[in-house]
């Protein structure tokens, strides 16, 4: 993939081309570049705003190559990924995806992913960070297991927005309105196959397309063909972002710290602190972390995810939450916040100590006007419920489809 | 004959509004709607199958966030979509792209002139102070100048504490700016005429005046003085159509416990002893009520809806008096793909933004002539924008629909009354100019609706078919507006409120009449206030 490099002096620095690249750079009139696990990435291609609308209003992608891919296999496929993870992979169907978290021996997240159960003995497991050592160890003591890393040999493109199953269906797959959230479906594709699952980080409705890195540039094609009536877009890191962000989903390094990487003592989570306690069955036999959870789930978390409502229109970026308007006695701090221009509030995730959360919650929030800081003292309301929910996302057949 | 707390005329998104603050209040509200559908001039109507137009109002920048927020507009299936990228043409080749990045606009306005490039940041921060001065007052009541009540006097200190923020220098300019034209306002900034002629057509939209008329200036700002997320001056579509905003304001209405009546057109508003006390209805049906509240322009409310002898004297003729002017038509167009203009590169971003065929001030001004007239012009100016290629539910995949705002559009002509034949010949001047534009446009063309003021005010009943229900003139501005004296939307008769865009802070989709006027209703019946206040502090 650096093959153009060969005399580049600086080749070793480079970073990697997405199988998707050439057709995403065209469009990213902005030259705005950044990195994701060693790949070229873009925070943004045209606007950031204009690209969350349309997830939100009607087709956009994500290029999600640089994700992490691993696929594991063999008859101890699923002991194994039991044993790791905190949720129950055995209740995961055949083609269906789940959503789980795995810890270390002390409870604390390692990182989040999805499973894709793909046949019997074969999974599929997506994640944000490298955790190559983290399965290899987890797979210590099982003997017909195997674990290949496949990041740089599937690629991968998310689909999300309103309009997205009406542009695939456009695109020939047939059928796709049937998938239920979480389903995977494999279609023909040119001689080779297409995976689909209804699956995304957006919170709305949309779909995640796996397929051949070969094939990355006549899947771009088609699908953008198919979606040029939509008004089809890719987006970047700050729009998908904004949608998680409304969808109330967590973000690495910004509501958790991976707990391999972590420092300083308990500078990491726990599931139960993520709001994710949901994902820890214990009925289901030994896993990595049962029995520092067990005790977490007893004591309850320290800290709580809390998803807060705030009043006025400054987003309250980084700011502290308090008791009182006088602001001393600090209670928790914000991880992200934005306004939302979806929602119409201004929205913020905030870990907030556990015993303080049905008190008065306030977030001294810092903005500027031509260089002049100005404070203000905001309250805010707990939410229960995602920020963003539209029934579209859950419905099957999808609406406009 | 049925008995509730208050009566709202008119399903417009300003009655909407009141209506959902009352019944949010414990109110039993209900909506009187003359027509089988609601919205009045927010509306999202399928008039050719597949294809659903906005066919009055067709963007919205105004809607006050702090209503849209408090009353989960959001939930209630409202999303407000910025639109970007405008092509301003000029009478010839000239073309000036509004693109989305600072500096990509600024090479654009540079190609046209280095000057007003550079200008353009001053003309931008006077107008943001503008904005930002007259947002302030947009959710509160205009105080009563001559009332010394403590409340009124309190107001007074609140925006004498703003205008004195500004300093000395500016609150001179800004005084001024009243009572400038938008071509002397602009003159001040810019020499190249496309800018200025760009930068003028928001000055004349919905307005009976020409870029050359004194207040023509404040009717530009106007236009800007909106944000879409804090955007300000930027302009958004609702998803599914203007009437999406109606549907979401029902929604609230209903879900605090309001009713909506449809097909229940108000024949009289009943006043016994100076007081309001019910409506009657075309169909002869009575309805009682402790508060009525009209939702109507001040010239059909007290000329159409109310006896003259139930007025105080003066009023009467004050409302026939009142400036309410038609002065625009609207031309939607339903296409069977995306037209292309010619010297427009093939930018997907600014291709499918809106268009305005601005020309220059002289072509703008000549176009009003002919509206003084009594004439449409065959060379007018028209604001398009083509929603569908924003919103993929308001026309097939590939098919579009085109709004066109037309100024001048006269509501009365000199040769005769508007006939049929002559409505069209008035759409097909406006086709012809596009199409100068977008050679083969009209081969697009698969339904077209062509609405001049008189269809206007008969299916919508805005009086001429004023888009604003009443002039934005400064007479009839602030607390002159409807009538000097009753600008806190009590009217002459006991009981009687009004809540639509003839009150202030006036026309555009903003949901700020029909607040405010739910506030001093509810003050009024000393109940506790349920509108939230504006978030313009923390500007």
């Amino acid at each position: 993939m650096s093959d153009e490099h060969t005399d580049d002096a600086y080749a070793g620095e480079r970073l990697k081309l997405s199988p998707f690249h050439s057709r995403q750079s065209a469009l990213n009139i902005r030259d705005a570049w950044a990195s994701w696990n060693g790949y070229k990435f873009a925070p943004y291609y045209y606007d950031p705003e204009y690209e969350y609308f349309c997830v939100r209003n009607s087709c956009g992608t994500y290029d999600i190559c640089p994700m992490q891919k691993y696929e594991i296999k063999g008859r101890d496929a699923e002991l194994m990924l039991n044993r790791m993870v905190t949720r129950d992979v055995r209740k995961i169907g055949l083609n269906r995806v789940g959503y789980s978290v795995w810890c270390t021996d002390e409870g604390r997240m390692i990182d989040d992913g999805t499973i894709f159960r793909l046949a019997h003995d074969r999974f599929m497991l997506t994640c944000g960070s490298p955790c190559v050592a983290w399965l290899e160890q987890s797979a210590f003591g099982f003997d017909a297991v195997t674990i290949t890393d496949i990041s740089d040999t599937l690629a991968g493109l998310s689909v999300q927005g309103p309009a997205s199953c009406a542009v695939l269906k456009r695109m020939g797959f047939d059928g796709i309105e049937s998938a239920k959230p979480f389903d995977v479906r494999r279609f023909p594709f040119h001689d080779d196959e297409l995976m689909i699952s209804r699956t995304g980080f957006t919170g709305d409705l949309g779909y995640e397309l796996w397929l051949h890195p070969e094939l990355a540039l006549q899947v771009w094609d088609e699908l953008y063909a198919a979606g040029e009536d939509y008004g089809i877009q890719p987006y970047g890191e700050t729009a998908t972002n904004m949608a998680r962000l409304e969808a109330a989903f967590i973000m690495p390094a910004m509501e958790f710290n991976e707990a391999l990487r972590t420092v300083r003592f308990e500078h990491d989570q726990t599931p139960f602190e993520l709001n994710l306690g949901w994902l820890v069955d214990f009925a289901k036999p030994h896993f990595n972390g049962r029995t520092a959870l067990w005790r977490e789930k007893q004591r309850g978390p320290r800290y709580t995810l809390t998803k807060l409502d705030i009043e006025g229109n400054k987003p309250a970026v980084g700011s502290y939450i308090y008791r009182s308007k006088r602001c001393v006695d600090e209670i928790g701090y914000v991880t992200s916040a934005m306004w939302s221009p979806a929602v119409k509030a201004n929205i913020a995730l905030a870990m907030i100590k556990t015993e303080h959360l049905d008190g008065d919650l306030l977030a001294e929030i810092y903005y500027e006007k031509e260089l002049r800081h100005y404070r203000r003292v905001a309250r805010c309301k707990h939410i229960k419920k995602p920020f963003w929910m539209p029934s579209r996302a859950r419905a099957t057949p999808p609406p406009d489809c | 004959m049925s008995r509730h707390d208050a009566i709202v005329i008119g399903a417009g998104h300003n009655g909407l509004t009141n209506a959902a603050y009352l019944a949010k209040a414990g109110l039993d509200v209900v909506v009187l709607e003359k027509n089988d559908y609601i919205g009045g001039a927010a509306v999202s109507r399928e008039l050719h199958p597949g294809w659903i137009y906005s066919n009055c109002s067709y963007v919205c920048s105004m809607m006050r966030q702090a209503i849209h927020r408090d009353l989960n507009l959001s939930t209630h299936g409202l999303l407000l979509v910025p639109y970007l990228g405008t092509i301003n043409f000029g009478d010839g080749d000239g073309r000036l792209f509004a693109y989305h990045n600072p500096d990509a606009a600024h090479l654009e306005l540079k190609r046209h002139s280095p000057h007003d490039a550079d200008a353009m940041h001053r003309f931008q921060a006077d107008l943001t102070r503008y904005s930002q001065l007259i947002r302030k007052t947009l959710m509160r009541t205009p105080p009563e100048p001559t009332s010394f009540r403590p409340k009124d006097i309190r107001e007074f200190l609140f925006l004498a504490k703003q205008f004195w923020s500004l300093g000395e220098k500016e609150i001179y300019e800004y005084i001024r700016f009243f009572t400038l034209s938008a071509a002397d306002f602009l003159e001040d900034y810019f020499e190249n005429d496309l800018i200025k002629a760009a930068m003028a057509s928001p000055g004349i939209i919905g307005t009976a005046l020409g870029v050359y008329s004194p207040g023509s200036a404040y009717i530009l700002l106007h236009h800007v003085m909106g944000d879409v997320d804090g955007n300000i001056g930027a302009w958004g579509l609702a998803r599914g159509g203007m009437g999406a905003i109606s549907t979401a304001l029902a929604g609230a209405v209903k879900a605090h416990g309001g009713k909506i009546r449809t097909n229940a057109g108000v024949r009289k508003v009943l006043v016994e002893s100076r007081k309001a006390v019910g409506v009657l209805l075309e169909n002869g049906d009575e309805l009682r009520a402790g508060i009525v509240v009209s939702n109507l322009d001040a010239k059909r409310t007290f000329t159409r809806i109310m006896d003259k002898a139930d007025l105080p004297e003066g009023i009467f003729e004050k409302a026939c008096n009142f400036k309410i002017r038609g002065s625009s038509g609207k031309v939607n167009v339903a296409l069977s793909g995306l037209p292309r203009f010619s010297g427009v590169p093939n930018n997907r971003y600014i291709n499918r933004g809106g268009q305005t065929f601005s020309g220059s001030l002289e072509t703008m001004e000549r176009a009003y002539d002919c509206w003084k007239r009594g004439r449409w012009s065959d060379n007018p100016f028209i604001e398009s924008i083509i929603p569908s290629a924003w919103d993929p539910t308001v026309a097939p995949p590939g098919c579009h629909w085109m709004s066109n705002f037309v100024q001048y559009c006269p509501s009365a002509l000199t040769n005769g009354p508007w006939t049929p034949e002559k409505r069209e010949r008035f759409g097909q001047t406006v086709i012809d100019k596009i199409e100068r534009y977008s050679p083969g446009f009209k081969d697009l063309i698969v339904h077209m609706e062509v609405r001049t003021p008189h269809e206007i005010e008969d299916e919508i009943g805005l009086t001429e078919g004023n888009i604003f229900q009443g002039e934005l003139t400064i007479d009839q501005l602030f607390f002159n507006r409807p009538f000097p004296g009753y600008g806190q939307y009590r009217m002459p008769v006991r009981s009687f409120y009004m809540c639509g865009s003839s009150t202030h802070p006036g026309g555009g989709v903003s949901s700020a009449c029909g607040a405010n006027a739910a506030r001093e209703i509810l003050a009024d019946l000393r109940r506790p206030n349920t509108v939230p206040q504006d978030d313009f502090h923390d500007e």
